[in-house]
């Protein structure tokens, strides 16, 4: 009985989510015929002309850009439902043993494990307390905020596919090597003693449990969260990016952040760190760096090192390290975003 | 009386976690005392790993969420049970 009544309901499920489905894929394939009507038809723009195109441009980019956001936003939170930090500490607890492979699942598991930089502190001391290694529990820190979805989502939307897919194995190869130099670097000792005293006996996940329901109920109201919350970033840094498309010269910035000046990266980064945005403030503003003769790696690297290394997450990271491993967490993953924007410079 | 404990460092999603405690408790018109516990080797206590997390009489009830209004309600009418 109670069984035919879940699965009934898991159908009602699948069916109200094929039907949205459905809608979001009618919704974007119209975007652009719909949104070119509006503009050169409804609104009578003149083809061609600048202001024309602009108006066209944040007419289609906006809904576009939000559609990307909900649609991914709801089907990676669907995915972290089936985890949860307890799981990946027990996942991560087997495998660990073996240099290099705990830092490559750590910080693969960084990306689909909820994680709020708020409860940094509690999941350093779980994990660490469990008997993973300092180096694998960094991968993991450094991973997760790094490669955020809206991150991704903005990338994708703006630059393509391409630039998304590099960012994402980029902070996953970063979050690695810096998670290896730091675990061979024993620094145990400048971890705050008080952690290696605690007695922590870890409270079963929740995550097994849940129905399709309550998955889709998560997402959904997750979905409406966070595009609840950078919707009007979005808004603004389409519309100044259109702005700065016709008002700037197009290499004005060339000459400072391009390619051929090669202290741009390092600079990049430094002024990145003591800088917080969410990643929806902070996409826009690259994409213009970009448009105007900044190169894709200086940008990337100013991006990563504004996500993934922000004070007010050093700030929370300080009740559990000591000022010493503090400053090389910060200094390793500094010098790799720094690599990783050379890199990119040479191969782009 | 309920003893709720909403765990977490301070962040905005636990002060909403104890907001919406306050609420369900007003309009459930129980008597409780909901309190926010920011101390870390407090928190730990209770092997939680991902905050906010909700403890009522002592015992782990939610964790790593923000719940909707009504989960909290039926959180707290399962522990008068």
């Amino acid at each position: 009985m109670i069984e035919d009544s879940s699965a009934e309901r898991n159908t009602q499920t699948f069916f109200i989510l094929g039907l949205a489905a459905v809608a979001w894929y009618v919704a974007y394939a119209f975007l652009q015929p719909v949104t070119e009507y509006v503009t050169f038809d409804l609104l009578r723009f003149e083809r061609g002309t600048h202001l024309g195109e602009s108006v066209a441009f944040f007419l289609y980019d906006v809904p576009k850009i939000l559609l990307l956001l909900s649609g991914m936003i709801f089907i990676i939170t669907i995915v972290r439902t089936f985890f949860s930090a307890e799981r990946t500490r027990q996942l991560l607890g087997a495998r660990s043993e073996r240099v290099g492979i705990g830092n490559v699942l750590a910080a693969m598991l960084g990306i689909v494990t909820p994680f709020c930089s708020c409860s940094a502190v509690p999941l350093f001391i779980g994990f660490v307390e469990s008997g993973i290694p300092l180096g694998v529990t960094f991968s993991f820190l450094i991973a997760a905020p790094v490669i955020n979805e809206v991150a991704v989502v903005l990338l994708f939307g703006l630059f393509g596919w391409r630039v998304a897919a590099l960012y994402i194995a980029s902070g996953l190869t970063i979050a690695i090597i810096a998670g290896i130099i730091i675990g061979k670097l024993k620094l145990e000792r400048w971890v705050e003693d008080f952690v290696w005293q605690m007695q922590f006996q870890a409270a079963p996940g929740d995550a097994t449990a849940m129905t399709w329901e309550e998955r889709v109920q998560r997402a959904a109201s997750t979905t409406r969260d966070i595009v609840g919350k950078v919707w009007l970033y979005v808004v603004i840094g389409i519309a100044i990016g259109a702005g700065i498309h016709g008002y700037v010269p197009t290499d004005a910035l060339a000459d400072v952040m391009g390619k051929s000046a090669w202290w741009s990266v390092p600079v990049a980064v430094l002024i990145g760190i003591p800088l917080y945005s969410n990643a929806a403030g902070i996409i826009p503003i690259v994409s213009a760096l970009i448009e105007k003769g900044a190169s894709l790696g200086t940008a990337l690297a100013f991006m990563m090192a504004v996500i993934g290394l922000s004070l007010p997450e050093t700030i929370i990271l300080r009740r559990v390290l000591k000022p010493q491993l503090l400053a090389v967490f910060i200094g390793v993953v500094g010098i790799a975003i720094i690599l990783t924007g050379y890199l990119f410079n040479l191969v782009m | 009386m309920l003893n709720i404990k909403v765990l977490g460092s301070g962040c905005a999603n636990c002060h909403k976690v104890e907001a919406l405690a306050k609420q369900a408790v007003a309009q459930l018109g129980v008597e409780a005392k909901v309190e926010l516990v920011s101390d870390v080797k407090e928190i730990m206590r209770y092997g939680v790993m991902s905050t906010p997390a909700v403890v009522i009489n002592e015992k782990l009830v939610s964790s790593g969420r923000v719940p909707a209004l009504s989960q909290i309600t039926t959180m707290i009418t399962d522990a008068l049970v």
